[in-house]
């Protein structure tokens, strides 16, 4: 019952993107097309689940125990940019094919706040998945960050899909390129309100 | 433009980067680490303060269990008698953990209440801190005669207008500091406070 | 490209606002601009990293081999960003708490690293710390802006003064709110600078 809360207010209550604002920048960067926002949510995925995963050892074993919370954010920042060059690297040797598709996106994610968001939350913050709050274990941590990451892409799928229709209308000049989305995302973020009063 | 990249140049410089930051936060830390508590201390203090009545003193803090979670809580004595008692209470409200710091004082009645923290909506749930009908109601609510629950729910706690799930969250965490200080062994509580102590677990079993 | 100190420092406002033109930044633009006080102080917050790191970065960037300045100019931004957040604990508690997680999040707000990489690495300390002045100031004056209209349109109240009684459009202060004023306003910008 408690992880289909994490995963059903991670995706759809506390969207991220619409109802946390994280990661915005890649979000109306690459969202024009259907095919890179596909490429750039699977990326994104797959580096915040292993980024929380890392950070958060991390900081238990390393940081908590030494007293050295004041370096998280300096210590977390460093693990995702030498992660995000891991993860080219091995992508590049074990399987081209992926690295053809999700390549382009990866030096993008190390600046993506998406990642870092997600991963000092994790250590930071009590969540109310079910009562009482706590502070996060290391399974519903991956699991909160790998839902959260499937709800980036679920917002950044429907809003590419949009996009794409957006591209092709006549709209005022002055709304011509990111105002528009940026009122479209807002139609967007108001449906995504209507989640909340589920979990 | 910048020194050659060698194997030898980029290592010296990486480590000299964060030898040198990691300096600089250390530094900063070790300074700013006594006015951090201070501040802390002080918002802690204010917030006990605020739901006490004036010119008692507090006591240090001290543990108990409110709805399930370790919590802790204060005695306030005034020449010697105990006038009330301060509880640290958290319930889940509609954006994430809501802690109250709750006022009792002899006799089943709250003094008053101060939100410590809150994550809930702006203009919405967040006006629990605010909204004086919302607020100004705790102020000598009787935990005896009236029920900790919602109107919505039977009980007599007006709520915030559209936000039944935070003013629910409210109102349980005030019923679960009273209900948590009735449960107080006499023993624990009798480093200050004595028969008041008792007193108030007796006004509570007559419920 | 020579430009005089006080075009250091306005060129920010306008024609290169880092907010409505340049759309670098756009997290905290929109997460923190509840209320016109908080856009402010996220504004000024950035303005002092900026400043900070666009100083420290000038200085050692002839001493930086090439190929690993982003991650030396990641760790010193973040460096000053762990400073500002203890200065903010111990001296505006309250401030801290209404920006919380956006404050460690500066480490990735595009505009530093984008200050750094295109204007800090090349020019003197003073000239940079005039960019990110100018830089700062312009992304605080949007963010105070957006933050200015949301309070009015969804709580009725500007700079926590209320002027109108009642609610509300509280959807102006919820997330979609912050879309569409966003939206909204640079719409409004691009025909005054298209006018122009």
């Amino acid at each position: 019952m408690e992880i289909l809360l994490i995963i059903v207010s991670a995706i759809f209550v506390n969207n991220i993107v619409l109802s946390q604002f994280l990661g915005i920048c890649p979000f109306l960067g690459v969202s024009n097309k259907l095919s890179t926002a596909t490429g750039m949510s699977a990326a994104v995925c797959f580096v915040i689940t292993l980024a929380t995963l890392v950070t958060y050892l991390l900081n238990k074993y390393c940081l908590v125990p030494l007293d050295l919370q004041f370096l998280q954010t300096i210590a977390f920042i460093l693990v995702i940019a030498a992660l995000v060059q891991m993860v080219e690297i091995v992508l590049k040797k074990v399987s081209p094919s992926l690295y053809q598709a999700l390549g382009i996106f990866l030096p993008l994610i190390t600046t993506n706040c998406a990642v870092l968001g997600v991963a000092i939350n994790v250590v930071t913050k009590e969540f109310t998945f079910g009562q009482p709050s706590h502070m996060l274990g290391l399974g519903e941590a991956v699991l909160y960050a790998f839902a959260t990451a499937v709800g980036y892409g679920v917002a950044m799928i429907l809003f590419s899909g949009l996009r794409e229709h957006l591209a092709m209308n006549d709209v005022p000049k002055a709304f011509k390129g990111v105002p528009i989305a940026l009122v479209t995302v807002g139609i967007l973020a108001m449906a995504f309100m209507g989640f909340s009063g589920i979990a | 433009m910048a020194v050659k990249s060698t194997l030898t140049s980029m290592v010296v410089c990486l480590t000299a980067t964060c030898l040198i930051c990691s300096a600089i936060l250390g530094g900063v830390y070790a300074v700013t680490a006594a006015p951090i508590e201070k501040v802390n201390a002080d918002i802690l203090k204010a917030s006990i303060g605020q739901v006490l009545p004036e010119g008692c003193e507090i006591s240090e803090a001290m543990e108990l269990e409110v709805g399930g979670l370790p919590s802790e809580y204060y005695v306030a004595t005034k020449d010697g008698e105990t006038v009330g008692f301060a509880v640290k209470s958290t319930t889940v409200g509609f954006g994430g953990p809501l802690t109250l710091m709750v006022g009792l004082i002899p006799g089943g009645t709250v003094y008053n209440t101060s939100v410590l923290s809150h994550s809930e909506t702006p203009g919405l749930g967040a006006k629990c801190t605010s909204d004086p009908k919302f607020t100004e109601q705790w102020k000598g609510f009787d935990v005896i005669s009236k029920k900790l629950t919602v109107k919505k729910d039977g009980g007599d706690v007006d709520a915030i207008t559209a936000s039944t799930i935070t003013s629910r969250a409210y109102a349980l965490a005030i019923k679960n500091a009273v209900d948590a200080l009735a449960a107080v062994p006499a023993p624990c509580s009798e480093v200050s406070a004595g028969d008041a102590a008792e007193e108030m677990i007796g006004g509570n079993d007559n419920d | 490209m020579t430009m005089t100190k006080l075009q250091l420092i306005t060129k920010g406002l306008i024609k290169d606002n880092p907010t409505f033109v340049l759309l670098l930044g756009m997290c905290p633009t929109l997460a923190t601009t509840t209320s016109a006080i908080n856009g402010l102080s996220m504004g000024l917050a950035t303005l002092f990293v900026l400043v900070l790191s666009n100083m420290a970065i000038s200085a050692i960037a002839s001493l930086v081999p090439d190929k690993v300045h982003i991650p030396v100019y990641i760790v010193v931004i973040a460096t000053f960003v762990t400073v500002l957040q203890f200065l903010m604990q111990a001296f505006t508690p309250s401030v801290y708490a209404s920006l919380g997680l956006f404050i460690p999040l500066i480490v990735v707000n595009c505009i530093v690293l984008g200050r750094a990489e295109a204007f800090a690495n090349k020019h003197g300390v003073i000239d940079s710390a005039l960019d990110g002045l100018g830089v700062g100031l312009g992304f605080t004056l949007s963010l105070t802006v957006i933050g200015l209209v949301r309070e009015i349109l969804g709580s009725g109240s500007a700079f926590g003064f209320k002027f109108i009684s009642g609610d509300g459009m509280l959807a102006f202060v919820m997330a979609p709110g912050a879309f569409l004023v966003l939206g909204y306003l640079m719409v409004l910008f691009n025909k005054y600078l298209a006018k122009k």
